[in-house]
């Protein structure tokens, strides 16, 4: 099996420590994983994505091809909207409502939820709400990371959870604990639209 | 067996490195390089082995330092960005001159579509230059192995190896199965060949012959080496040659294996004898490499020949940027797979400077003074998170050429007549290149106002030391600028007045001004306050 995934966002936004978490649970579940990263320029408040190919087989390009991404996770609504050429017809979108308006020129948010709309599979949830609901309010990344557990077969969303508890152990109990309860939040969210 | 481990390219590099035995590393940051020597600094092994890990003030200093480790018989890696392969080229070249004692290994790695860089160069080319073996993995676990084997051909053939990553084989992560053993560092000693450390002419000659026939046996090593690899396929109407991460882009477009035939290369010089072998098995050879067309240029003779060369020259391939899956199966003739179509509704959104980045203020109040009494003036910036002042709502920059061309550039233009010519660069950029042009300035009593915004890190790469923290103004006295027209200012919205003043009193001034602008990075100082 293979799958997989674009993660967007504006430079700053930390679509990185998804990244990681995933990539912890895969190293646990002897996944072979490919994750290319934007450095340098673009994370100063540019868009930015990470494409992140996960598989049971071993995996060639470190970038995904247009129409092959399973699932598009994005912090942020018009980036998500950028990465769309990259989906299959098939795939998931799962974005943030919430908009990062760092631009002038940022297009009107109902042509970008217009947009959005005319995919088949799209969940558009407002991640800060959610993590605010269940007293996280700083793990907001975690609820995407829950939707991506629920839209995809490949991860074990127990091996997800003990990732969140490696990445997050040295920072205390506490915030590994806000943080498992984001995740469940988006994965039940995510379950349900599914 | 060693645990595997999810690693960057720059990590596996790293890792490689330390596993061999590793002394030094000798860097200075620059995307997409920069991980390898921040994992080093970051690994157990570095501080149980007392391996050197400072940064340096510039690639050239970084790799004389290596040279000079190797000279003393110890294993040194060099890391850079393509465009600090220029600043370095000095020492590059005269390593090969001298070869290498301990293994040396020289990491280069480039950005093809310049995601982070002012252009595409192909760091292969410095091989063929200067007589040296390049290597360039094609995958993570590539990366960690090619450099372990790297020191040891290194020593082997006493010459220096450079390394090719380019942005997505850097900036990549993938599982890497490290080597069990971890090889002892090299004892302290000296060359077997000490006249070539001499590069007197009377010893040079000598050497270049050498050179030139060690040279053809390197040709002979790849031909031969276990990371290049020739492999038969059922259809021979065509053969692909694919250079380092191009190789992926053609095997992700056959998931049940390549049907041509396929040269895979990752060491250089490029072995022609295969080349050769795959031209008699087909009549057209399409040639993938990322970056610029280097081995297909080499197989395109001027003389009409048998063998058809596709690649980027004919646009087969895409001419510039990087490759991708997608432009590698558009060259192979495979349909595009159904996709949806990009949106219309996108704006483009490009990096700009941080909310509240002391580079913002500078630049507003430049702008206060330049726009309005000095419509004439020019300003001459540099590399760094500065250069982003190009950018609206500032557009406060001409020109950003190289590290140090701002303070120089300034100078000639204010010679041709320009006045006010300014010139803008950061703390870090001043003391890797920007040193010498303000000497210049001094012994040519240059009518100039030289702007260092000083923000106490290498921000553009991740906030790296900065070589010249707290020495600032310092250095500029001991190089001569009268400490009457050395000011220092904070760049904060309450002090517009009080910069603008300054500039307007130094733009008066008909000498060397230096305007030093300090305050700390907002990225950094936020980690700081984080920490405490």
């Amino acid at each position: 099996m293979k799958q997989d995934i674009i993660l967007a966002g504006v430079g700053g936004q930390g679509i990185l420590s998804i990244a990681t978490v995933i990539g912890s649970a895969a190293l646990e579940q002897g996944l072979y994983l490919k994750q290319a990263e934007v450095h340098g320029m673009s994370q100063r408040g540019g868009d930015v994505q990470s494409n992140l190919r996960l598989s049971s087989d071993p995996i060639q390009s470190d970038l995904i091809p247009r129409g092959a991404a399973d699932l598009i996770v994005s912090l942020e609504p018009m980036e998500a909207l950028r990465y769309v050429p990259y989906l299959t017809p098939q795939g998931w979108v799962i974005t943030n409502t919430v908009p990062f308006v760092n631009i002038p020129d940022y297009p009107p948010m109902d042509s970008i939820m217009a947009e959005l709309g005319k995919l088949p599979h799209l969940i558009a949830i407002d991640v800060d709400a959610i993590a605010k609901e269940v007293g996280s309010p700083r793990s907001a990344n975690m609820v995407l990371l829950g939707g991506i557990a629920a839209l995809l077969d490949i991860l074990d969303p127990e091996q997800l959870r003990d990732g969140i508890r490696r990445i997050f152990g040295r920072k205390g109990e506490e915030i590994v604990a806000a943080n498992i309860k984001a995740f469940d939040a988006g994965f039940n969210y995510a379950k349900k639209e599914k | 067996m060693a645990e595997k481990q999810l690693l960057l390219g720059d990590e596996a590099v790293a890792l490689g490195a330390l596993h061999a035995g590793l002394s030094g590393v000798y860097a200075y940051p620059g995307t997409p390089s920069t991980e390898i020597t921040e994992y080093i600094q970051g690994h157990p092994l570095t501080r149980e082995r007392h391996v050197h890990d400072q940064w340096t003030t510039n690639e050239k200093t970084a790799m004389e330092g290596a040279l000079g480790m190797s000279y003393a018989g110890k294993r040194a890696l060099v890391c850079m960005k393509h465009v600090g392969m220029n600043v370095c080229a000095d020492p590059l070249m005269g390593s090969a001159m001298t070869g290498a004692n301990g293994g040396l290994v020289v990491a280069a790695c480039d950005d093809p579509s310049m995601h982070s860089s002012q252009n595409e160069q192909d760091s292969r080319f410095w091989g063929t230059f200067g007589m040296m073996p390049v290597f360039e993995p094609s995958n993570q676990q590539e990366a960690y192995e090619m450099t372990r084997a790297a020191y040891d051909y290194s020593e082997q053939r006493t010459i220096p190896v450079i390394m090719r990553l380019t942005t997505r084989m850097a900036h990549s992560r993938a599982v890497v199965q490290p080597a069990a053993e971890i090889r002892p560092q090299n004892e302290l000693h000296y060359p077997a060949h000490p006249k070539r450390w001499v590069t007197l002419p009377v010893n040079a000659r000598v050497r270049n012959r050498e050179l030139i026939k060690n040279y053809a046996q390197f040709e002979e090593d790849a031909a031969c080496s276990p990371f290049n690899k020739l492999s038969d396929g059922p259809d021979h109407s065509l053969g692909v040659i694919a250079c380092g991460i191009a190789y992926n882009y053609l095997m992700e477009n056959y998931p049940d294996g390549c049907p041509y035939p396929v040269l895979k290369i990752s060491q250089y010089p490029f072995p022609r004898r295969l080349a050769l072998q795959l031209a008699e098995m087909v009549p057209t050879i399409l040639v993938l490499e990322e970056g610029q067309p280097l081995v297909e240029n080499m197989l395109r003779g001027v003389f009409p020949a048998q063998t058809k060369i596709l690649g980027r020259i004919d646009e087969t391939v895409v001419r510039d940027g990087e490759l991708s899956p997608d432009e590698v199966r558009k060259a192979l003739g495979l349909p595009a797979l159904p996709a949806f179509a990009a949106s219309q509704v996108l704006a483009p959104r490009p990096p700009a400077l941080c909310q509240g980045c002391g580079h913002r203020d500078f630049y507003t109040a430049l702008n206060n003074v330049l726009k309005i009494d000095y419509p004439s003036a020019r300003v001459f910036s540099d590399i760094g998170c500065y250069t982003l002042g190009y950018m609206a709502p500032f557009q406060a920059i001409h020109t950003c050429v190289e590290m140090g061309a701002s303070f120089t550039m300034a100078q000639g233009a204010a010679y041709a007549g320009t006045w006010p010519a300014v010139g803008v660069l950061g703390d870090s950029t001043f003391t890797h290149s920007g040193m010498t042009g303000l000497l210049d300035a001094v012994n040519s009593h240059a009518d100039v106002v030289l702007c260092i915004s000083d923000n106490l890190t290498t921000a553009m790469t991740g906030g790296q030391d900065s070589a010249g923290t707290g020495r600032i103004e310092a250095i500029c006295a001991g190089l001569g600028v009268d400490p009457a027209h050395i000011r220092t200012i904070v760049p904060l919205p309450k002090n517009y007045p009080d910069m603008e003043r300054v500039i307007r009193e130094e733009i008066e001034y008909h000498g060397v001004s230096v305007i030093v602008c300090r305050r700390e990075c907002i990225q950094t100082a936020r980690r700081h306050a984080s920490k405490k």
